[in-house]
């Protein structure tokens, strides 16, 4: 079935089954692999993409029904090729992850997460993660990485910082 | 783990999104599909089409209308979560739909979705159960309604015709000044559906007296039920009589027993909770002594 | 032995994890993310029976579906290749990647569809006709160890592929001079590490060049080994590329059955083949459980709680093939007495086959379920004699000046400082607190307890339990390797020679070899090499990496140094011993004007060999292979073995209520105290600890592979096998202490299985402290919220009734 998407503001036409996830069609077609395939049923948030603004599963989402919304990826996350965006570099510093499986799914999580509440909690963070199952590291380098690029973001915004 | 195939339609209306059902009998509706796409991947569910009412625009609403507020069936559940209106009008839907699956499902999941599927645990269907609430639906007849007294009728199963496409529902409000909610829930991880639940609604009059009760219990039999506590409301303070009118309310209920938990334990945890919930429904409705 | 920390440059210093930034772009190379041309597709069908004879399989219907290319069975396979290595002298134990003759549990893989698509795979997989003859079957552990239970292996006769009894010291004398006993029995239940990643492998085959190349997210020694000899081929004939980014493992991921399976087919089809297991496939079929084992115990002990001696009998349930479990009940052998100084051990190991999924190694090796037992043990002691639980272990603990500790069982602690680290986190938690906080959860009517779980990590791997409990197996090398090159422009890349599944390796070896030759660790690159270009290796298993890998490199880099210093020294005519090092150059100590810099010396050892001093050869390429310091001896006639070298040590302290109605468990407080000798990089090693933590939290409340009476397994997907989410871990204060090893290059010690080796003990504790009032103990593992609200509500009746 044809179907146009909005992937990281670029336009793609694939022509997929329609059995075919979100997930799948990423990855397959058009080659984003950033999403990853935990469990294929909804429950690890490996697969994390963010569709008109919101973080959802790719893997519960049929990429006929993703035509006409604007879909981001981790693959446009980064401002530029070899430079991180400050959540990014917030989960180096911290060393927000382990194996990586989980990590661009955590990152799409905490990203929309920061764009609506500049100031997150503890709680604010766990609740707005605990979709996404991490196995390696327990959580707390990348509940540690949100607070930290929160942070660094309302650094950045603060009109007495000078920024470097 | 790849659904078998399928064709895919999107419907314009509901009316259209039924036409397409009577066409095809082993055709499915889709909506937010976080209930049906793992069902397809693990090809439990085998539709030969589906219908994608996802994108109704006309489906997706929260209207208040006096005394009831209605919500369309393709609202996401991340609306109701945000929205203002039901936070004020309808807390119970208000405090139980953050217990919903977490923010990527509710931000896809829709109101129409979790009723249809009925999964016996589920926490919208418990509060549309508590309360009363309305279906609306579509069919070849036109439109129509059905009470979630009829609408339930066993696990994953509802008396919604076969080619009717769920529209919306409608809770009922209540107008009694000092109303308070209650909403409690067991399960292994927050996210996860519940082994027992129980959602409870009260309301007060000025001499703090029980003017009005409604209790519902989920995830202890079939489908969540609205249970009678009526016997206990001029001593709904007190716990041993709540809790025996709940014992007695739900002794009829086959509990469910499953990997998760035990008959027993959703049998005698179900009184708890409902006490519970009755409890702070209480609580919260007397704090409002003089809010109005 | 607590010897002062050492002053470092770059070890122990808070810098970044160079691994991290291709991770957080969505840039690892996992085996999912790699296309090869014309690359095909593998879906399974698999057994709906415990155990069945399989009559025919017929793929005829299957094979005219779309897209479908072969529908392979076992008996074709079986015929094709070289049964798996089975590890135990059992050899009717067979084992081939599709049942043969018989399956032997549910979700055991029958044939294999190969399609375009995976999607196409599998519903051609529906199509295949499988007829079965069901046979009996047995699912409990102790009831397959019983004499007239239905064999899962009718030629080997029994279930039982391992019953000895070790014993070490005058167990019964002790046991006789003892005045007191208790005994009790508990069982740690089937779970795994279940990464988020499930096994996955690529196969192709070069006709041409007689290549089979191989991704794969593997962790597993001697990989490249077994698929050559499954697959009768040259083992240079077999390229297996490790720079695969594996999605995590924590010991399970070792798909060979999955990996040979998918080489016959790529070289039978003469195409790409590969297999991705999806969830279900993983959780039934993917040979990936961990430990069930029941365990008896009994302890003699005196009045002031001085453990004498220990029986345990240890039962596992292994499931329907060897696989890597009966080896799982050797390695706690090294650590049999945990830190306690208990002089005598009698230790009876049973392992049986059922119709279960087989187990796979598991985080720890089996070391974790020993110590939530001798754990349980220490409590048991204390909760007898009504002493306090953390007194009973200082009295037991061995003390920081007895190291080296030599233990029954044969094998030496290298170090440690248990009374030291215990008390840190005592003032650290302030323990007179936690208990005021406890009395007053209690006073609230909630059910609250404190639990304890001083363990031990055996580290720096090794496979000393194969020779102890298969005599036939002499292996005693267990080495990695490390290789540096200087290029002709300067610039240094180290390689090593296994894969890698988030624990850092790249980050150890360019700090380690930027500490040795003192050159910041950012501009050392680390490449993984493919198995045509490598070193002996066995991978990250048994907590050995820094210290073997740390040590391959610092010692590959020290030779790097040596040869650099000795050009230098022959090229400014002095002596060796005049120079010194400093970040690279290479100056006089009497006239630090008398100089060469790196840069000089790279050019003499790539470009000017006349400047060479005579016979050495140019370019500057060092290597090292490091062999398990301390290992290598052969188990003695009566049973003692040196396990694993290096010992860490982990402490924890638990607080949690549970609401009594309802059997819900919280955390209110978790402290962890660490100690792992010197520290190469603490994000790291706290990550690591957190993350085992969190396993532990799994295994001890919410995970299990658990089955009917009827075979059938409940838990098959995410929605039933339950992973705890950022929601069941709480805050977790650690406390450090650092107790280097003398066996290692900078003092370090292992940590990759930390947290989970004390978690569930902890946690156990901490339940059976809070249920103590009722009179009640857990004696299972996992606590799930139902069977906690049932058993206090039976106890509750129980005392209503009285
Ligand atoms: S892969 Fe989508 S939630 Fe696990
Ligand atoms: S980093 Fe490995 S699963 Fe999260």
């Amino acid at each position: 079935m044809r179907t146009e998407l909005k992937i990281n503001g670029k336009s793609h036409v694939v022509d997929v089954e329609p059995r075919k996830s979100l997930l799948d069609c990423l990855r397959e077609d058009l080659r984003l692999v950033g999403a990853h395939a935990g469990c294929e049923h909804g429950v690890c948030g490996a697969c994390t993409v963010i569709v008109d603004g919101t973080p959802v599963r790719s893997c519960l989402m049929l990429a006929v029904q993703a035509e006409g919304s604007e879909v981001v990826t981790i693959e446009g996350i980064a401002p530029a090729p070899g430079e991180l965006s400050i959540l990014q570099d917030a989960f180096c510093e911290t060393h927000g992850m382990q194996c990586g499986f989980c990590t661009p799914g955590m990152i799409l999580a905490a990203h929309a997460l920061l764009r609506d509440n500049q100031e997150p909690t503890r709680e604010e963070i766990v609740e707005a993660i605990s979709g996404n199952i991490c196995r390696c590291t327990g959580y707390d380098q990348i509940i540690e990485a949100v607070a930290l690029a929160a942070r660094r973001m309302r650094g950045r915004n603060a009109p007495d910082q000078v920024s470097a | 783990m790849k659904p078998a195939a399928f064709d895919y339609i999107r419907a314009k209306s509901a009316a259209h999104a039924s036409a397409l059902l009577a066409e095809d009998e082993n055709g499915r509706i889709i909506a937010g599909g976080q209930t049906l796409m793992p069902m397809l991947a693990m090809r439990l569910a085998r539709p030969s089409r589906l219908i994608d009412v996802a994108r109704i625009s006309e489906l997706s609403y929260i209207r208040d209308e006096k005394d009831k507020i209605s919500i369309g069936a393709t609202t996401r559940q991340v609306m109701v979560e945000k929205s203002t209106l039901i936070a004020k009008r309808l807390p119970l839907l208000h405090k139980a739909i953050e217990w919903v699956g977490h923010p990527p499902t509710r931000a896809r999941g829709t109101v129409g979705g979790s009723l249809a599927n009925s999964d016996p645990a589920a926490e919208i269907s418990l509060v549309a159960a508590t309360l009363g609430a309305t279906l609306r639906y579509v069919d070849e007849t036109g439109e129509n309604s059905i009470s979630t007294d009829e609408y339930f009728i066993g696990p994953m199963i509802t008396a919604l015709p076969a080619t009717a496409c769920l529209a919306g529902a409608d809770f009922p409000v209540w107008s009694e000044k000092r109303v308070g909610t209650g909403f409690e829930e067991v399960n292994a991880r927050s996210s996860d559906f519940a082994f027992v639940s129980a959602a409870a609604q009260a309301a007060l009059d000025a001499d703090d007296k029980c003017a009005r009760i409604a209790l519902g219990i989920g995830g202890l039999g079939d489908f969540p039920v609205r249970v009678d506590i009526d016997a206990a409301k001029d001593q709904i303070e007190k716990e041993s009589a709540v809790r025996e009118a709940i014992a007695e309310a739900i002794a009829d209920i086959e509990p469910l027993a499953d990997l998760h938990a035990t008959a027993e334990y959703r049998q005698r945890v179900a009184v708890t909770l409902a006490y519970r919930a009755v409890r702070n429904a209480v609580r919260e409705a007397k704090e409002l002594a003089y809010a109005n | 032995m607590s010897a002062a920390p050492r002053k470092f440059r770059y070890i122990s210093s808070d810098r970044r994890v160079l691994e991290d930034r291709r991770f957080v772009v969505g840039k690892g190379n996992f085996v999912a993310d790699i296309v090869r041309p014309n690359m095909k597709h593998v879906a399974l069908v698999f057994s709906p029976h415990p155990a069945a004879r399989i009559v025919k399989v017929d793929g005829s219907e299957a094979l005219k579906m779309p897209g479908v290319q072969y529908v392979l069975a076992g008996d074709e396979l079986a015929a094709a290749i070289q049964p798996m290595p089975n590890g135990m002298p059992t050899p009717e134990v067979k084992r081939y990647p599709l049942a043969v003759g018989q399956a032997r549990y549910v979700g055991e893989w029958i044939a294999a569809v190969v399609a375009d698509t995976r999607a196409l795979a599998e519903d051609a997989a529906e199509k295949v006709k499988v007829e079965y003859e069901p046979l009996p079957f047995v699912v409990d552990g102790k009831e397959a160890f019983k004499k007239d239970a239905p064999p899962v292996h009718p030629a080997h006769g029994s279930n039982i592929l391992l019953d000895k009894t070790f014993v070490w010291g005058d167990v019964e004398g002790d046991f006789a001079a003892s005045p007191r006993k208790i005994s009790f029995s508990q069982k740690w239940g089937r779970s795994s590490t279940v990464p988020i990643e499930t096994f996955g492998v690529i196969a192709e085959w070069d006709a041409w060049r007689e290549v089979l190349d191989v991704w794969a997210s593997i962790q597993m020694p001697k990989y490249a080994d077994q698929i050559a000899g499954s697959m009768r081929l040259p083992m240079n004939a077999v390229r297996v590329h490790q720079d695969v980014d594996v999605g995590g493992s924590y010991g399970v991921k070792r798909g060979i059955k999955q990996t040979v399976l998918v080489c016959y087919l790529a070289k039978k089809l003469n195409m790409p083949v590969r297999l991705i297991e999806d969830r279900l496939d993983n959780m039934r079929g993917g040979d990936a459980h961990g430990p069930e084992r029941n365990f008896d115990v009994e302890i003699a002990f005196d009045d002031s709680g001085i453990i004498r001696s220990m029986k345990m009998e240890a039962l596992d349930n292994v499931g329907a093939y060897a696989g890597r479990s009966p080896f799982q009940l050797g390695k706690p052998i090294g650590a049999i007495v945990g830190p306690y100084k208990i002089k005598s051990v009698q230790y009876r190991a049973i392992a049986v086959t059922s119709n279960k999924t087989v187990q796979e190694a598991v985080r720890a090796f089996g070391q974790s379920p020993t110590n939530y037992t001798i754990e349980r043990a220490l409590d048991e002691v204390a909760w007898a004699l009504n002493l306090d639980r953390l007194e009973v272990r200082r009295r037991n603990f061995i003390q920081p000046h007895e190291f080296p500790y030599l233990i029954p069982s044969g094998t030496t602690y290298d170090s440690g400082d248990y009374p030291g680290l215990v008390n840190k986190v005592a003032k650290h938690a302030d323990l007179d607190a936690v208990y005021a906080e406890r009395d007053r959860l209690r006073a609230e009517g909630l059910l609250a307890g404190v639990g304890f779980a001083s363990c031990l990590e055996p580290s720096g791997g090794n496979s000393a339990f194969e020779p102890l409990l298969n005599r036939q197996n002499k292996t005693t090398t267990w080495m990695d390797s490390c290789r540096i090159a200087v290029d002709a422009l300067g610039t240094i890349t180290a390689t090593m020679h296994t894969t890698s599944a988030g624990q850092g390796h790249e980050t150890l070896v360019a700090t380690v070899v930027g500490e040795a030759l003192e050159i910041a660790p950012e501009k050392i690159r680390v490449s993984r090499a493919h198995t045509l270009d490598v070193m002996p290796s066995n991978s990250p298993v048994g907590s050995r990496m820094a210290i073997m890998l740390g040590g391959a490199a610092f010692h590959a880099a020290n030779k790097l140094k040596h040869k650099m210093m000795t050009i230098a020294a022959h090229d400014l005519g002095v002596s060796l011993d005049d120079l010194v090092w400093n970040e690279g150059t290479v100056s006089g100590k009497k006239n630090p004007d008398q100089k060469l810099t790196w840069n000089d010396i790279v050019l003499i050892a790539h470009r000017h060999y006349y400047r060479m001093p005579e016979d050495m050869e140019p370019g500057l390429t060092t290597q090292h292979v490091m062999q398990v310091p301390n290992g290598g001896k052969l188990p003695t006639d009566d049973d003692r073995i040196q396990m694993y070298p290096c010992f860490s040590f982990e402490f924890h302290v638990v607080l949690m209520s549970i609401d009594p109605d309802i059997g819900k468990p919280e955390f209110r407080r978790y402290v962890i105290g660490h100690d792992c000798g010197t520290v190469i990089n603490p994000k790291i090693v706290h990550g690591m600890t957190m993350g085992g933590i969190a396993h532990g939290i799994g295994a001890a409340l919410l995970e299990e592979f658990a089955y009917d009476d009827q075979g059938q397994l409940l838990t098959q997907s995410f929605m039933d096998y339950l992973l705890p989410s950022a929601h069941e871990v709480p805050k977790i204060e650690a406390v450090h202490q650092v107790t280097p090893s003398p066996l290692t290059v900078f003092g370090q010690k292992g940590s990759g299985e930390s947290g989970y080796l004390g978690a569930p003990a902890a946690i156990s504790s901490a339940i059976n402290d809070a249920l103590r009032p009722l009179g009640i103990k857990m004696n299972s593992l996992p606590l799930k919220i139902t069977k906690l609200g049932d058993a206090i509500a039976a106890a509750r009746a129980k005392e209503a009734k009285q």
